[in-house]
C-alpha cells in the first residue's frame, strides 16, 4: 500500500517534533456545544518529558487525544514532524500512529485472554515484522519494563501496575518518536504509581524517548522535565520543572 | 499480510474457545440437519424407484373406480372373475392375468395368532407379482377351480405362527372360519415401496376367499403382466376398450375403472416420498435458520468486547481495512469449520440412519454445497457487519464503548 512505510508521510524539514497552533475542539453543535479547547499553541521537541496538568474538564485529555492522532481538532493546525496532520486521511493518521506513536491509556486497554507477550507484539504485527523478530523485540520491551518472566500471563493474572507496564512495553516496543501517556497512574495506588513514573522517567533519560503525559497529580508531574497547566481549554502556564518559564 | 491476518484470526479463535464453540454449534446443527434429511429422503425416493423397477415395468393394475391411489377404490362396481378371464382370452399381448381380492384376517396356529393380509387369487398371481415359492408348491388347477382350503404363506406369517418350526408343509392354520392346509412358503421379499411387509401375506385360491371369508363374488383388482415384446400402452388401451364394453359404458360415459401402469404408480409413489422429503427438509431448513440466529446472537453479544478490541487495534495503528480483514477471516474460518463439521456429522448420521431404515445412501452434492454456503454466509454476515460498524468509529469512541 502507498505510504505503508510511513516515511513518505514525513518531509525532511522538521523544526519541532510537535507543534500546535490555535487548536480548538468543540463537542456538539449549536447551543449545547462544549468548547473543550479554546486555542492551544504548543511546541514539544525531541527528548522532552512533558507533563500536562489541569483540573477535570480543562481539556488536557482532549489535547492528548489530538496529539495522539486519535481525535482531530475542530480548527487550528497540528504539525507532527513537519507534517500537517489535519491534511491526512484517517488511514494515514493510523499509519502515523503505527510508525511514530506509542500510547499508554489510563485504563490499560490490553486485549484480555491474550498473553502479555502477545499484547506487546500486537503493534509489531501491523508493522509486518516476522514472528521471530516480533518475539525478540517484545521480550526486550518486557525486560525494559521489568516484566521478564511474566510473558505468558494474561492481563487478568497481572496486577494493575503490571498491566500498565505491559501497556508501556506495548507502546515502546516500536521505538516510537513520542510516547503519549494519558493519566498512566490514574488507576494505581501511590507505590505502583511511583514505579510507573520511575519507569517512564528512566525511559526518557536512558532511551531518549520523548514523553508527553497527562496527569492531575502534581506528585507524578514532578517526574517530568516540563510542566504545562491547562485551565478551561487554554494553556495557563508552561514552565520547566524547577520554575523557569518557557 | 493475508497470511499474517489468517494467523491472527486463528489465534483469536483459539483464545475465545467458548464463543467460537457456540458460534460453530449453530452452523453444525443447521448444516447437519438439512443434509441428513435431504440425504435420507433421497435414499428413500431411490429405494421406491428401485423396488418399482424390480416389480417390472410391464405390470398393469386394473381397479374399479376413477383414478385414485391404491387402496382407495371403494364404492364402485367391482370386477368379477369373468372379467379377468376375458382379458386373458381376448388380449393377445397379455402374459398373465391375476384376479385379486384381499381381506385382513387373523391367522391362528396352535396358541399363536397373527393378523395378516389374506389374498385370494390363482397361480398367475405369483407370476404377475414376481414371487417365487421357496418350499412346497403353488395351487393345483383343481384347488383353484374348487376354491380348496389350501394356502401359500409368507415368511413373516411363518415366523409369527410357527416360530422356529421350519417343516410347516401340511400344517393347518385357521383363517376366520376356514381351516386351511399350508402347501407352500413364499421366498422372502422384504419391504415394499409403501413400507409394507410383503412377506406378511397368506395367499389362498380366489374362490376360497370369496366364499369362505369375503362372502361375495367380487374381484377387487386385476393385475396383468404384459408380454416383454408387447407395448404396455397398447395393452392398456386394449384392456380399457374391453372393460368399457364389458361394463356397458356408452361413448359419452367416463371410465368407471382405472388401468394404471407401473410408470404411473411409480410417479405417484415417488411423488409422495419426494413430498415427504421436501417437508422434512423444510423442517431442517428451519433448524438451519435457528442455527443462523444463534450465530447472530453470539456475534452481537460479543460486539461490546470486540468494539473495545477494535479500538485498541486502531489506536496502536491498525488501519480499518486490516481490522476488517481480520474479522472477516475469523468469521469465514469459524463458519467453514462449523460447516465442515456439520457435513461430516451429517454424512455419518445419514449412513447410519440409512442403514437402520434399510434405504440406500445417496450423496447429494448440491444440498451439501447450499447448506454450507448458507451457514457460511450467516456467519460471515453477522461476524463482519458489527465489526464493520466498530471499525468505522473513531478509535477513542471504540475504546470508550461500554
Amino acid at each position: 500500500m502507498k505510504n505503508d512505510d510511513g516515511n513518505s508521510l514525513i518531509g525532511g524539514f522538521e523544526e519541532h517534533l510537535i507543534e500546535l497552533s490555535g487548536v480548538t475542539k468543540v463537542y456538539g453543535e449549536g447551543q449545547g456545544a462544549m468548547q473543550a479547547l479554546r486555542g492551544i499553541d504548543l511546541r514539544i521537541d525531541k527528548g522532552e518529558f512533558v507533563a500536562i496538568m489541569g483540573p477535570s474538564g480543562s481539556g488536557k485529555s482532549t489535547c492528548m487525544n489530538i496529539l495522539g492522532c486519535l481525535d482531530t481538532p475542530t480548527a487550528g493546525t497540528y504539525t507532527f514532524k513537519g507534517v500537517d496532520v489535519g491534511q491526512l486521511t484517517r488511514n494515514q493518521r493510523a499509519l502515523l500512529r503505527r510508525h511514530y506513536h506509542g500510547f499508554v491509556f489510563q485504563g490499560f486497554n490490553l486485549l484480555s485472554r491474550t498473553s502479555a507477550l502477545e499484547n506487546v507484539e500486537l503493534p509489531l504485527i501491523y508493522r509486518g515484522m516476522s514472528l521471530k523478530d516480533r518475539h525478540d523485540h517484545a521480550r526486550h520491551a518486557m525486560e525494559m519494563v521489568g516484566l521478564k518472566g511474566w510473558e505468558s500471563h494474561t492481563p487478568g493474572e497481572l496486577s494493575g501496575g503490571q498491566q500498565q507496564r505491559v501497556a508501556i512495553a506495548r507502546a515502546i516496543v516500536t521505538e516510537p518518536a513520542v510516547l503519549f501517556a494519558d493519566e498512566p497512574t490514574g488507576n494505581l495506588d501511590t507505590a505502583r504509581s511511583r514505579e510507573i513514573m520511575d519507569l517512564l522517567a528512566g525511559l526518557n533519560r536512558d532511551q531518549g524517548i520523548t514523553i508527553v503525559m497527562v496527569t492531575h497529580e502534581s506528585d507524578m508531574a514532578a517526574y517530568a522535565k516540563r510542566l504545562i497547566h491547562f485551565v478551561d481549554g487554554l494553556v495557563s502556564s508552561d514552565k520547566l520543572n524547577g520554575g523557569k518559564e518557557i | 499480510m493475508l497470511w499474517n491476518t489468517i494467523l491472527l484470526a486463528m489465534r483469536e479463535i483459539r483464545r475465545n474457545v467458548m464463543r467460537s464453540f457456540l458460534t460453530i454449534l449453530g452452523i453444525v446443527i443447521g448444516v447437519g440437519a438439512v443434509i441428513t434429511m435431504v440425504t435420507i429422503g433421497g435414499g428413500a425416493t431411490l429405494q421406491v424407484k428401485q423396488q418399482i423397477a424390480s416389480m417390472g415395468s410391464n405390470l398393469l393394475m386394473i381397479s374399479p373406480g376413477k383414478r385414485l391411489g391404491p387402496g382407495q377404490s371403494g364404492g364402485n362396481i367391482p370386477f368379477k372373475e369373468a372379467d379377468a378371464e376375458a382379458i386373458a382370452r381376448d388380449i393377445a399381448s397379455v402374459a398373465a392375468v391375476a384376479p385379486v381380492s384381499s381381506r385382513s384376517s387373523q391367522a391362528i396356529f396352535g396358541n399363536q395368532n397373527w393378523t395378516t393380509q389374506v389374498t385370494g387369487s390363482d397361480n398367475q398371481y405369483f407370476t404377475v407379482t414376481n414371487r417365487a415359492i421357496r418350499d412346497g408348491r403353488s395351487f393345483s388347477d383343481s384347488e383353484v377351480r374348487a376354491g380348496s382350503a389350501v394356502c401359500v404363506i409368507g415368511e413373516t406369517v411363518r415366523s409369527k405362527l410357527f416360530g422356529g418350526q421350519t417343516d410347516i408343509l401340511g400344517e393347518k392354520i385357521r383363517l376366520q372360519n376356514l381351516s386351511c392346509e399350508v402347501v407352500g412358503l413364499l421366498k422372502a421379499k422384504g419391504q415394499s415401496s409403501m413400507g409394507m411387509d410383503q412377506d406378511d401375506v397368506v395367499v389362498i385360491p380366489l374362490r376360497a376367499l370369496q366364499r369362505r371369508i369375503a362372502g361375495n363374488q367380487d374381484v377387487a383388482m386385476i393385475q396383468v403382466s404384459v408380454r416383454d415384446s408387447a407395448s404396455t400402452e397398447k395393452a392398456q388401451s386394449e384392456i380399457t376398450q374391453l372393460m368399457r364394453e364389458r361394463r356397458h359404458l356408452g361413448p359419452s360415459d367416463d371410465d368407471n375403472f382405472t388401468v394404471m401402469d407401473m410408470k404411473e404408480i411409480a410417479t405417484m409413489l415417488t411423488g409422495t416420498t419426494q413430498l415427504l422429503t421436501t417437508l422434512l427438509s423444510a423442517v431442517a431448513a428451519v433448524s438451519l435458520l435457528v442455527g443462523g440466529i444463534g450465530i447472530m446472537n453470539i456475534m452481537l453479544v460479543s460486539v461490546t468486547e470486540r468494539t473495545r478490541e477494535i479500538g485498541i487495534r486502531l489506536a496502536i495503528g491498525a488501519i480499518e481495512r486490516e481490522v476488517l480483514l481480520q474479522f472477516l477471516v475469523e468469521a469465514v474460518v469459524l463458519s467453514s469449520f462449523g460447516g465442515l463439521i456439520g457435513i461430516v456429522l451429517a454424512l455419518s448420521a445419514s449412513v447410519w440412519v440409512a442403514h437402520i431404515l434399510k434405504v440406500p445412501f445417496v450423496f447429494n452434492g448440491p444440498i451439501v454445497f447450499v447448506a454450507f454456503l448458507f451457514s457460511a454466509a450467516v456467519g460471515v454476515i453477522f461476524g463482519y457487519f458489527p465489526a464493520l460498524k466498530a471499525a468505522r468509529l473513531d478509535p477513542i469512541e471504540a475504546l470508550r464503548h461500554e
